[in-house]
């Protein structure tokens, strides 16, 4: 099961026709201390680039975007009480919802683990 | 967008880049809006040992006179006159309608001399309404060779000290001049991050070595603009250009306690008709803290509604309160619903959210009274 990312710093892995959706390592550096996660309503169904959380640091709030369409089918509700873990853990224990997906095709638009890397080093 | 080259660095601007600071423009400043530490760390080494800001983007101002206490009392409400040598006032400066044009500290340095410290993106307003308004009875210089810092917290009484013993014995809200670490300093016991602490003025030659020193205490550690922030909302202290503006009057922003009895007695200040007939009558908004339920923190410009949807007001400044683990906030809401207790709601994102008027300081603030 491999990893993509989005120019927005979203990740997203599949396990069948369902996608786990969160942030990337370097998303969550530079938003700081996580403090609040706003989750997606269950059965929710979003567009590609709809907004799927919002995140809050101790400073500013952002919102995130769903990189695929689809249907919330599960929401990370550890979040709640332990909104840090976006900080401690983004690409795993912190995710934000699963999505299934109603657009293979959408995936394919994404990049790489490798590709990311180069794009976020090209950020400076 | 503004012109890049126009915006201006402090003297400490390269020790905030070899400290790792994340620089973000601020009142026309490239300040540090937190080191590498983040803002959560920052925030409650404030709290819990010291904090070392660099709030040089601040404007110095000595205004020099005949009886300059009497000149600056026609454009603030404080009572500036009964100072004793080395006392200072928190005032504001007001508008005919009654509104505030920048909130300030004024200290008596001697009965010619006094020494202002007004905000960054109001110092060259400030600056002319002194110069136009005081004309011909005093003299106003802005200290542009000086840096000036602020040490903060339970510990900054212990290091400060450590380079002059006489700092430990100054009572909140005094002034003295004095060496520290060998170089001619300006030291006020006063601060807005609710802790004890200093704010100290330094020649803009000695401000990066006195610093380095000062950060080379265990207990110190720098601290950006965004732990400030959350400092002084937790301490119930009040924001220029959020929780006090023009719209805003001292007394809805209850700052009635900074307007001595004898200037409400006599006036004599721009707006003076509108701010007494508010004490006399009350306001129609009131400031006040807010907290919300649960973890979403409500920020600037949230609306706030009553219970019946309805809404009544804004708020001006919040967010999430590290030493509280939870989101607080203050705003404006009509006197009626202004109570400790009453119930409200906070409009996040669409959504209303429970919350509730509270007390101000949200955390108990630890000034040194001697």
């Amino acid at each position: 099961m491999s990893i993509k990312y989005t120019k927005d710093h979203e990740w997203v892995t599949v396990d069948g026709d369902v996608a786990t959706i969160g942030i990337s390592v370097y998303a969550q550096e530079q938003l700081g201390d996580v403090v609040f996660v706003e989750v997606p309503e269950m059965d929710q169904s979003l567009g590609k680039s709809d907004s799927l959380a919002v995140v809050e640091s101790v400073k500013a709030a952002s919102d995130v975007y769903t990189p695929v369409s689809g249907e919330v089918v599960e929401v990370n509700s550890e979040l709640e009480d332990n909104p840090s873990l976006v900080n401690e853990d983004a690409e795993g224990s912190g995710w934000f919802a699963k999505l299934k997906i109603s657009d293979a095709g959408e995936l394919d638009e994404l990049m790489s683990a490798d590709e990311y890397k180069e794009y976020v080093e090209g950020l400076g | 967008m503004g012109d890049i080259s126009e915006i201006k660095q402090t003297i400490l601007h390269d020790l905030h880049l070899e400290l790792g600071a994340k620089m973000v423009p601020f009142a026309g400043y490239d300040m540090p809006v937190q080191y590498s530490d983040g803002i959560m760390k920052e925030h409650l080494q404030t709290r819990e040992s010291a904090g070392l800001f660099d709030v040089s983007h601040m404007g110095q101002v000595v205004i020099r006179g005949d009886d300059p206490a009497a000149a600056i009392e026609k454009l603030v409400p404080g009572d500036i006159q009964s100072l004793k040598d080395g006392e200072m006032r928190y005032s504001f400066l007001t508008n005919e309608a009654g509104g505030i044009l920048d909130d300030l500290i004024i200290t008596r340095r001697s009965a010619r001399e006094l020494f202002v410290v007004v905000n960054a993106a109001c110092k060259d307003q400030d600056i002319a309404h002194f110069k136009s308004a005081l004309s011909g009875e005093v003299t106003v210089e802005v200290l542009e060779d000086r840096a000036l810092v602020a040490l903060q917290g339970p510990k900054a009484a212990e290091v400060l000290a450590r380079y002059n013993p006489d700092v430990a014995t100054m009572p909140f809200m005094t002034y003295q001049e004095m060496e520290i670490g060998g170089f001619p300093c300006f030291v006020t016991r006063s601060g807005y991050t609710g802790e004890d602490g200093y704010e100290i003025s330094i020649p803009n030659a000695a401000a990066d070595v006195l610093c380095r020193k000062l950060l080379s205490e265990t207990e110190v550690a720098p601290i950006g603009l965004g732990a400030r922030d959350s400092l002084r909302l937790e301490a119930g202290l009040c924001l220029y250009g959020h929780d006090l503006t023009t719209e805003t009057t001292p007394v809805s922003a209850g700052l009635l306690w900074a307007i001595g009895k004898r200037r409400r007695e006599e006036g004599g200040f721009p707006g003076a008709d509108i701010i007494l007939a508010e004490i006399a009558n009350k306001p129609k908004m009131k400031r006040v803290g807010i907290l919300p339920e649960g973890r979403a923190p409500a920020r600037e410009h949230t609306e706030i509604a009553d219970l019946d949807g309805n809404v009544i007001g804004e708020v001006t400044s919040g967010g999430f309160a590290p030493s509280l683990q939870a989101p607080i906030a203050m705003g404006y809401v009509p006197l009626e619903l202004s109570s400790v207790g009453t119930e409200i709601q906070l409009i996040v994102r669409g959504k209303p959210r429970a919350a509730k008027v509270v007390k101000m300081p949200f955390v108990e603030q630890r000034y040194y009274r001697g």
